[in-house]
């Protein structure tokens, strides 16, 4: 396809996401450490200005800080978990929403430019606390024999059915979930910022290097390609950071259910 | 997963992207961890007492408003029942002086009754008492006119007729005298 270009097009791949540390010589403290330490400051400082001064009338920066509240407390937490116990698992959800939010927006941003969550240790880290909190709070609720009862036997299946559901329902509830929930977060970043590496290197490439109009002119409609990956990316990244917390919200509120 | 695991890893020249860095796990923790309790310790309980005031300050207006409006409605019916309570009032005192006023002039009439029978029956003793009088008096003179008239009739019988006359001349003029007395007397009968 790029016969006849004169120096070797390097596609995007794996190794691009390897950053060397901000210092050398300081292994950990890498971009997305420092973008993740970033986003806590941000985060923390939003809502601690926001609830500083909460009164019964709201200032407008009251006002901001109770809509991204209210979106996780009542949309996320109070219909996913009911409204007698979401209030215990709502400053983890609040936590977990913006911290995710911002770390993937802030790959859209420019000069940060890198998905926190494309480095799968991140995804790993969240839905392993998703996973304990879910779990904890059953066992807590049931007792360790009454949980696994409650995850695994569903309510309603005939007995000789039991050998072959217990199984079913232990993989997918217990097991699955962790590693759907972090792969479905690492993914859909990782992807995302190497199709957009694709579409501007590429168009870079042939826009600059190439030596052709004619492929300097595809250059200029992948360019262009790019910038509408960049405007789907960043609905993406929303859309991800709810997922996330939908679904904890959803294992919470499945782990504490009653019999249903 | 190993099959993900494996071409990846001998493709790229790094590890695998499905390999975690420890550092980031650990990272991705800490940073949860202090968000939750950052949201838990200060950012939830201001918005939920923000809430919970917010709650209390509509339901206590509306309280508020409720307790104003019963009141108002009290007021009103305090003030209607007292007035008809004064206009039962005007009508009573309205039938109080009637009859009284009905009353007095009964009263009145029966004393002016009285009173006019009193001034009659007075009267009436008074003229019987002035005609006892006047018969008793009249009873009197005629007595002594007679008694007079019949000595003189009896002194001068012995003398001339013309004297006689004479005599009974002067009795006539005499009585016709006394007869205007007597008429007066007469009337006032």
């Amino acid at each position: 396809m790029i016969a006849g270009v004169s120096t070797e097009f390097n596609p995007p791949g794996p190794e691009d996401f390897q950053l060397p540390p901000i210092f050398s010589g300081v292994e950990w403290f890498t971009k997305p450490v420092l973008v993740a330490a970033l986003s806590v400051i941000v985060i923390i400082w939003f809502f601690w200005g926001a609830s500083r001064k909460a009164e019964v009338v709201p200032s407008k920066l009251q006002f901001a800080g109770e809509l991204g509240y209210n979106f996780v407390r009542n949309s996320i937490a109070r219909d996913a978990i009911g409204s007698q116990e979401h209030m215990k698992y709502v400053p983890f959800l609040l936590g977990l929403f913006f911290f995710i939010l911002l770390n993937n927006v802030a790959a859209s941003i420019p000069f940060i430019q890198f998905p926190t969550f494309s480095h799968i240790g991140w995804a790993y880290a969240a839905a392993a606390l998703s996973w304990i909190i879910y779990n904890a709070v059953g066992i807590k609720k049931k007792g360790l024999l009454g949980y696994f009862k409650h995850q695994t036997m569903p309510a309603g299946v005939p007995g000789w059915l039991m050998p072959l559901m217990i199984p079913i329902e232990f993989i997918s509830n217990i097991l699955v979930r962790p590693v759907s929930l972090s792969l479905r977060l690492f993914a859909n970043m990782f992807a995302g910022h190497i199709l957009l590496l694709v579409f501007v290197l590429g168009g870079e490439y042939m826009l600059l290097h190439s030596g052709s109009i004619a492929l300097g002119g595809v250059g200029i409609l992948t360019l262009l390609m790019g910038l509408a990956i960049a405007g789907l990316e960043l609905f993406v990244q929303c859309i991800q950071a709810y997922i996330f917390v939908v679904l904890t919200a959803q294992y919470i509120g499945s782990a504490i259910a009653d019999e249903h | 997963m190993m099959t993900l695991v494996l071409p990846l890893s001998e493709a790229g020249e790094g590890p695998s992207p499905l390999m975690p860095h420890t550092a980031e796990i650990i990272f991705g923790l800490v940073f949860l961890i202090l968000l939750a309790i950052a949201f838990a310790k200060v950012v939830v309980p201001k918005f939920e007492k923000a809430y919970a005031d917010r709650t209390a300050a509509i339901e206590g207006g509306m309280n508020e408003a409720k307790q104003a409006q019963a009141e108002a409605k009290a007021a009103l019916d305090k003030y209607n029942a007292q007035l008809s309570e004064a206009r039962q009032e005007a009508a009573k005192i309205r039938e109080d002086a009637r009859e009284q006023g009905a009353q007095i002039i009964a009263e009145m009439r029966e004393q002016a009754n009285v009173e006019a029978e009193r001034i009659v029956s007075h009267a009436r003793t008074q003229i019987e008492a002035e005609r006892a009088q006047a018969v008793a008096s009249l009873r009197g003179e005629v007595g002594s006119m007679a008694t007079s008239l019949a000595g003189r009739i009896v002194g001068e019988s012995l003398e001339d007729e013309a004297r006689q006359r004479r005599t009974v001349e002067r009795f006539l003029a005499e009585l016709e005298s006394s007869d205007s007395a007597r008429q007066a007397v007469g009337t006032d009968g």
